[in-house]
């Protein structure tokens, strides 16, 4: 398998305190693969220096996605977005103004292109368009099963919903990878088996690789193909959720280290 | 157990209120015999008054805890019900076209001159609502681009004989320039840092205009600006400002058209992403940078042209008319009447102009009374006097009806 992003030695300093040391992570196209570790390990770091919020202070990130492999440290994150990495976030940030159906619809940004002329004359090229958005926005909605909520404000939706309706969101930028920050957090059983199901349909049907950062072990066992722990910035295990499982490391992370007494 | 929690509020509130008006309610000097007239009666009124005002005002505020928010599924208001139905919306448009094409000669050339005002004020409203509104960035110095557009055709004329028609595209297109280089420099700034940067901004403007004799005459400021011609028609005074009034309206109508469109495009959805969120607007690739300019240059270019006009109206600018408190009255406008919202922007601006020209017989009880009404509204209706309402779509799929 190809690798369709790659991260080494990746390095982001806040002032002294050094929150993502030298991490190296690779992921490859057509896998899920999970990123966890104890609170404050630097993932959601590792997430804001991929997708441009934060300009890493060390490092190469290379996406390839298709065939050509190209830099992308330092790039803002509209552009970031534009050539092919979406995400979530972990506090979600839905546009609390907008209707659902809009809120995917501003998703299609990137994949489309009618300015402020083409607004006001709206021509048949911006109705075309406009049609595109919405018929493209409502097929993802059917996806992720809130169509019969699309003009509903987003805001209005519940928890689990509006978790599923910014990954409908990314989703809509037309990415080759996906990168999903928490996406069962604060998430019923029901409503994180609905979640499982819907993650390995975005892999499945839509070819879209997924990475996501997740506390919910149970998922992240049962979803990933590959597993990447980090602890203090540093990566500290790789492998399998069964290799995983095993790590003295990782358990050490987790649950410290017994102290004899 | 309520209420008598509310009644003993509301007398403690009484209370302050008589100690708050004690030194001028009940002390009265007269300075000629040198007694103390203490006026005890007066003490009871203030009392009284401000208890029942005390027991409306929690009544009215409880209501409103009571309406809470928005749930899934609520009806929208009358005003959108009326805007959206076709059946009602084409008769009260045809009744509004025939009430405005008639407005001139109905009434007295003072009323076709306030309207004027009015319209004028309708139209920054309306642009700067793109601004604040629809992309919110809070823009105190709006007034600058107005100042742009009136001096611009008050200077092509003096210097250049440049005339009415060819003034308000080219007022139009500094104000926007004038928008982007304002907006150029506070990309990076947003809510009160930009508030601030654009009310600095808005000052520069009027102070170089102050100052800058050789350029703009000073606050003197430059006379005899030509009124708007008719293919070379001789006009008398009234022809004139109800020609100027049909032209206002016709303008107002092509910045709602405009307006309407852009705020249900690409681009208008865009400015909303980027009010409601920017990190998360970023993310789903929109330039920031782009749609901030666009946003500040199209608000800009609005005022330009309002400028170009009320040079036109007034016949004379000076400094003395783009003062902060025009900024102030103007996103009074748009956040009184409602952000984003067309329809309230329109009545908003008009409510707020045309209010103090009829409360001229109240004289000074003129501004309490303007003050009281923008108190009570940001109290009760938040969201404006008509809350903005995002398009609905429908689709033929099975798209299930609520």
């Amino acid at each position: 398998m190809k690798k369709i992003l790659d991260v080494s030695n990746l390095t982001m300093d806040f002032g002294g305190l050094r929150a993502i040391d030298n991490l190296d992570i690779s992921i490859h196209e057509g896998e899920i693969a999970a990123l966890i570790g104890p609170n404050g390990a630097g993932k959601t770091t590792f997430f804001n220096c991929i997708t441009g919020i934060y300009k890493p202070t060390g490092g190469d990130i290379l996406i390839s996605p298709r065939g050509r492999s190209q830099r992308i440290n330092g790039l803002k994150p509209n552009l970031v977005t534009k050539k092919g990495l979406a995400r979530t976030f972990q506090n979600i940030r839905l546009f609390s103004s907008m209707t659902v159906l809009e809120n995917v619809m501003i998703g299609c940004h990137p994949v489309t292109k009618a300015g402020v002329l083409g607004a006001i004359f709206r021509g048949a090229g911006t109705r075309a368009e406009e049609r595109f958005i919405a018929e493209r926005s409502y097929a993802l909605l059917e996806k992720i099963g809130l169509e019969s909520f699309a003009n509903e404000l987003a805001v209005n939706l519940p928890y689990g919903a509006q978790r599923r309706l910014e990954i409908a969101r990314a989703m809509a930028t037309d990415p080759f990878l996906l990168l999903l920050d928490e996406p069962a957090a604060g998430m019923n059983p029901q409503e994180t088996r609905t979640l499982d199901d819907l993650i390995i349909r975005i892999r499945d049907e839509d070819k879209i690789s997924i990475l996501l950062i997740e506390h919910d072990m149970k998922l992240v066992m049962s979803l990933s193909d590959n597993i990447h722990v980090v602890d203090y910035g540093k990566k500290i295990a790789e492998g399998t959720p069964e290799e995983i499982r095993n790590n003295d490391l990782v358990i050490k992370a987790y649950l410290g280290e017994e102290i004899d007494a | 157990m309520r209420a008598g929690n509310e009644i003993k509020r509301s007398a403690a509130a009484s209370i302050w209120f008589m100690f708050l008006t004690f030194p001028i309610m009940v002390i009265k000097v007269n300075t000629v015999t040198q007694t103390v007239e203490w006026r005890w009666a007066n003490m009871l009124w203030v009392g009284i008054g401000a208890f029942f005002l005390s027991m409306l005002w929690r009544y009215l505020l409880m209501q409103r805890e009571m309406g809470g928010k928005r749930e899934i599924g609520d009806k929208p208001g009358i005003i959108q019900t009326i805007a959206a139905n076709r059946r009602f919306s084409i008769p009260v448009l045809t009744g509004l076209g025939v009430f405005i094409l008639v407005f001139p000669h109905l009434f007295s050339m003072y009323q076709t001159s306030i309207m004027i005002s009015a319209l004028i004020y309708v139209m920054l409203g309306l642009g700067l609502n793109i601004v604040v509104g629809l992309a919110g960035l809070l823009d105190l110095g709006y007034v600058a681009f107005f100042a742009v557009g009136a001096y611009s055709f008050a200077l092509l004329n003096l210097n250049f004989g440049v005339t009415f028609w060819v003034a308000l595209p080219l007022g139009g297109l500094l104000g926007g320039v004038s928008g982007i280089i304002l907006g150029y420099p506070v990309l990076r700034l947003r809510g009160d840092y930009l508030a601030i940067v654009t009310l600095g901004f808005g000052e520069i403007i009027r102070l170089v205009l102050e100052n800058w004799s050789e350029f703009s005459h000073g606050p003197s400021g430059i006379a005899n600006i030509p009124k708007p011609t008719l293919f070379g028609i001789e006009l008398s005074l009234d022809q004139e400002t109800v020609y100027l009034f049909y032209i206002l309206v016709l303008l107002v109508i092509f910045t709602i058209f405009v307006i309407n469109r852009l705020q249900d495009s690409r681009i208008g959805r865009a400015w909303i992403a980027l009010k409601d969120d920017e990190i998360a607007c970023q993310a789903m690739g929109i330039d920031k940078a782009k749609t901030k300019l666009r946003a500040f240059a199209l608000g800009a270019t609005w005022a330009g042209m309002g400028g170009v006009i009320f040079a036109a109206k007034t016949t004379f600018v000076n400094p003395a008319s783009f003062t902060i408190w025009e900024s102030i009255i103007i996103l009074c406008t748009v956040v009184l009447g409602g952000m984003g919202s067309i329809l309230g922007v329109i009545s908003g601006s008009l409510l707020l102009i045309l209010l103090p020209e009829y409360l001229r017989d109240f004289g000074q009880f003129r501004m309490i009374t303007f003050g009281s009404v923008l108190v009570l509204m940001m109290v009760f209706r938040p969201g404006g006097m008509v809350e903005n309402v995002r398009r609905t779509y429908t689709f033929k799929r099975k798209m299930e009806t609520r």
